[in-house]
């Protein structure tokens, strides 16, 4: 029998082809938090069963979480949440159609990483305020 | 399911397809429209949790306890929990069958996910609910 040769399909073009522009980079950074939220989940539940165990279970996780690392981490974790958050929103409202055009939907990109930065320094601030 | 089409006559899908409203993954919009849902309830869980986390920084194990096992904040944890892990769970799978395409590998992926979605939640629940029924 003659050997069927499938001809190689053309590959759609991906990353390396397009110019890196605010939606693609938002669109990966987006990816990145999301999956960077589900593994900090883990704290937020570790945090929890220490807080349910006792005193000294919660004692030592606040000391790690009071260190320098600790606090790198959730400082990382905050920003994640919150760029994520706004991230979503504007998916949400390209979801219904609106700010597709060319302009406006690379400023909604850049004010997601714009406004994450401040709101999470804010909620840092607000949060040493409150200790 | 919302249907915000321009113009719903542009369909090629034949009646009882669209009535039935299964594409070929055979359950429909679900999961994409569930992942929006939880991303809508998020949005308030996540702010009502910031500041939750904001006012127990630093206190002392009693003190947050005390703060904790106050009901409207057990409710928003306990909301919290369910829309978060309900959402981390539906995104994960989207990035495991965008990367994992080995078949066997792809299936312990999916359920690892769902795995560790449900160990993150039980595990915070039960977190709760103890702080919630007395552990002071």
């Amino acid at each position: 029998m003659a050997q069927v040769k499938v001809p190689d399909r053309p590959l759609s073009p991906h990353l390396q082809i397009y110019r890196l522009s605010w939606t693609m980079a938002m669109s990966i950074v987006h990816r990145v938090t999301g999956a960077a939220n589900y593994f900090g989940a883990a704290l937020v539940a570790i945090w929890l069963v220490a807080m349910a165990s006792g005193p000294v279970a919660y004692d030592r996780v606040q000391w790690f979480f009071g260190s320098w690392i600790g606090r790198l981490i959730l400082f990382g974790y905050t920003w994640s949440l919150i760029h994520h958050m706004l991230g979503g929103m504007r998916h949400l409202v390209w979801d219904f159609g609106h700010g597709m055009e060319p302009g406006t939907r690379f400023a909604m990109a850049r004010y997601t990483l714009f406004a994450s930065i401040p709101l999470t320094i804010l909620i840092w601030i607000v949060g040493y305020m409150m200790r | 399911m919302v249907d915000n089409r321009a113009d719903t006559r542009l369909d090629l899908r034949t009646p009882l397809a669209r009535v039935k409203g299964l594409g070929a993954a055979g359950h429909g919009a679900e999961h994409w429209w569930l992942h929006r849902m939880t991303a809508v309830s998020n949005i308030p869980l996540i702010i009502a949790f910031v500041i939750i986390v904001v006012m127990l920084v630093g206190k002392p194990w009693e003190e947050a306890v005390r703060i904790a096992f106050h009901p409207l904040v057990a409710l928003l944890l306990i909301l919290t929990v369910v829309s978060v892990t309900m959402h981390m769970r539906l995104g994960m799978q989207i990035i495991i069958e965008d990367y994992v395409h080995d078949k066997g590998w792809k299936i312990a992926a999916l359920i690892a996910n769902n795995f560790y979605a449900v160990a993150i939640a039980v595990a915070s629940l039960w977190a709760i609910l103890k702080i919630s029924f007395g552990v002071l």
